[in-house]
């Protein structure tokens, strides 16, 4: 099936789930009015997502000089930089590190890259254990499924479903209480932090100025993942560049309260190298790759450029209509929503995924919430235009062109109205049967009659009187 | 397509004392094929109306789609083009309906009388192109006998969104019967927009579902007497 086929059909599948709406709906109502508190905290919203913008704005259009500035002060402090520019580089690179170091288990923090370039499987595949350490990533783990959302991996489960999942594969007992079932996964994962060989970290941002990582988390067990092992690898994307340390103070805020709601999340943490002497703790070993992985394409493109800004805070999914109500997985992205719809035609073939481009009202919800100013419903817009500029269907270039020339000839635009009011009247012949040319209008809705006086002549007959 | 909205306009501006010329020869703005990534179609469409409404004082437009269309979008199509500066001049003088009573001619009460209890929907493009949230509001505010009752998130798309309605029907109507939940929720006889489209969206799913609530344009509400 094609990438499109498959959208259409699981679109069709969760726009019918009334249950999966409910529970999107109610998740998603509960973050609104808890990020809205945390925005009102700020002096000024808008002021504070135009600072944040221009500081990205700067971080992505110097890349070449902040990336450098960033690897040197790390290495400087006895990191090992690797630079991966496909996916399948950056996994050989985190296979070769494991291999050399004859390691057996690896515990991660959650990492979207690591999504990205699909590092799980290929660990797996390899003959490693490898260990959700997040709750919701560790629950989607046991399901053997994709994060739903880049923020909030398992929202599409109930704590029934997750008893329910715990109990089949950790033989817990059943309770609907969060915090016992939060107790059950810690029990599991506490054991996994002190055995790894290898932990894996995913970066929120990172600290040109000072050679730093920054990691964001709600459960310290990103914290964990990054102390505990001897050897600690962090699998980031070169767009995570913030030029100096200070510019943390605005944006470990804005990345809580678009992507939680909170005003700041529990654990933010920096990371600068592995053990120096005289430091009773740390890894002894400490890894940076840092992915491509068509991202420079992207910043090739002037027009889209500002993508790259993307802080993954979740925000524009939240608020996406679309994203509410097709749910996370039907994206078949690894980024979904609005910035999935706008990324992964540059990240993985316009073509391919153009469909997710038009699969949009195009309401501007997204735009107006993200806080570092991504244009992204006009990044749909684009992508339509380079999408049909370099592949145009031919019926619809032909349906367009026809409809260019039918309106703009008066005669034949009311002649073509008139056909319309005729075939109206035919139309229940075939209304609501597979013959149906508007069909996709009226499976689901009826057409407003073409009322029997248009503006134009009701204009033409008072004129006369 | 809703001959109904125009003639309310013409109504409600002359009533105000303003002479209203139409331009008989135009008939669509181009946003079908602009949206659909036809820029080409859709500059050979626009070009026209740019032409024809050089020489207008002021440009009213009774729907907020269209009028980001001409006031925006407009400008992004012909950017780099001959016409990019005739778009822009056009951009300046063009007014989605509601904003142009209340901000240019100052105007909020037109005199309309409307004995029912509605609920206003913002339409995306009015809202978030032209950032038009107030002027509706405080024109319904005015009309004798109505009352407005806000829905629990009226600023959440109904789902139209153009070609999208029917290249992903399941979708558009699934957003289409959230936002009709929460209309119907406040229990308004009317849901009142200042976007045809949306409410041709929102009538048609109603429709079907043969529930009593009906949907009728701003201007339509402003030219009852």
């Amino acid at each position: 099936m094609s990438f499109v086929q498959e959208f259409k059909t699981q679109a069709l599948r969760l726009t019918h789930d009334l249950r999966h709406r409910q529970l999107i709906q109610t998740a998603l109502r509960k973050y609104e009015i808890v990020r809205d508190k945390s925005r009102a905290a700020f002096r000024d919203w808008q002021a504070a997502r135009q600072a944040a913008a221009e500081t990205k704005w700067e971080a992505i259009n110097h890349l070449d000089k902040y990336l450098v500035e960033f690897t040197d002060k790390l290495a400087a402090r006895g990191t090992k930089v690797h630079w991966a520019s496909t996916a399948s580089q950056a996994r050989d690179i985190i296979l070769g590190i494991i291999r050399e170091k004859k390691a057996r288990s690896i515990i991660k923090s959650k990492a979207m890259t690591s999504e990205e370039i699909h590092l799980n499987e290929a660990l797996e595949h390899a003959g490693y254990e490898v260990v959700e350490s997040d709750l919701g990533e560790f629950i989607v783990q046991l399901r053997h499924e994709a994060p739903y959302h880049i923020v909030f991996p398992a929202m599409h489960l109930s704590r029934g479903d997750i008893s329910e999942l715990f109990t089949r594969e950790l033989g817990s007992a059943q309770t609907d209480n969060p915090e016992e079932l939060t107790m059950i996964a810690r029990r599991v994962l506490r054991e996994k932090y002190v055995t790894a060989d290898i932990g894996l970290t995913g970066a929120n941002f990172a600290i040109a100025e000072t050679g730093m990582i920054s990691i964001t988390e709600n459960e310290g067990n990103a914290r964990l993942t990054g102390s505990l092992p001897k050897v600690v690898i962090s699998l980031l994307g070169i767009e995570k560049i913030l030029p100096r340390l200070e510019d943390l103070a605005l944006f470990l805020p804005m990345l809580a309260v678009s992507g939680t709601g909170q005003a700041l999340t529990c654990y933010n943490s920096l990371y600068g190298g592995p053990r120096q002497p005289g430091e009773s703790d740390g890894p002894e070993e400490y890894h940076v790759v840092l992915l491509d992985n068509r991202r420079t394409e992207l910043l090739a493109d002037a027009e889209q450029r500002d993508a790259l800004h993307c802080i993954r805070c979740g925000a524009c999914l939240n608020v996406c209509p679309i994203f509410r109500n097709v749910g996370g997985h039907t994206y078949g992205t690894t980024y979904s929503g609005p910035i999935g719809s706008v990324i992964t035609p540059h990240l993985r073939g316009l073509q391919d995924w153009k469909h997710l481009s038009y699969a949009s009202s195009l309401c501007g919800a997204c735009t107006e919430t993200c806080p570092v100013k991504i244009d992204l419903h006009h990044h749909l817009l684009q992508n339509r235009r380079n999408a049909s500029n370099q592949k145009p269907s031919t019926l619809e270039k032909m349906a367009f062109k026809l409809f260019a020339f039918t309106v703009n000839r008066p005669g034949l635009y009311a002649f073509a109205r008139g056909a319309g009011r005729i075939a109206q009247k035919l139309h229940s012949l075939v209304k609501r049967t597979r013959l149906d040319p508007a069909g996709g209008w009226t499976t689901t809705r009826d057409l407003p009659p073409i009322a029997s006086q248009t503006f134009k002549e009701f204009w033409k007959t008072r004129n006369k009187s | 397509m809703f001959p109904k909205v125009g003639i309310s306009v013409v109504q409600i501006l002359e009533r105000l004392g303003h002479t209203i010329d139409y331009p008989q020869d135009l008939a669509c703005c181009g946003q079908p094929a602009f949206n659909s990534g036809y820029w080409d179609e859709a500059r050979a469409v626009a070009v026209n109306v740019l032409r024809r409404l050089e020489n207008a004082e002021a440009v009213v437009i009774a729907s907020g789609s269209c009028g980001a269309m001409l006031k925006v979008f407009y400008q992004e199509l012909f950017a780099g083009t001959d016409h990019e500066a005739e778009a822009k001049a056009v951009s300046a003088k063009c007014w989605e309906f509601s904003e142009f009573l209340v901000k240019k001619l100052q105007v909020t009460d037109v005199g309309a009388r409307f004995p029912a209890k509605v609920t206003f929907h913002d339409g995306c493009h009015g809202l978030r192109e032209l950032h038009n949230k107030a002027a509706p509001r405080e024109l319904l505010a005015k009309v004798r006998g109505l009352e407005l009752v806000e829905m629990q998130d009226a600023e959440v798309c109904c789902g139209f969104g153009g070609t999208f309605a029917v290249k992903f029907p399941m979708i558009s109507t699934a957003m289409g019967d959230v936002k009709c939940a929460s209309a119907l929720e406040t229990g308004a006889h009317y849901i009142v927009s200042n976007d045809s489209s949306c409410l041709m969206q929102l009538q048609g799913l109603l429709d079907r579902q043969r529930k009593t609530t009906k949907t009728i344009h701003l201007a339509e509400i402003l030219a009852k007497t």
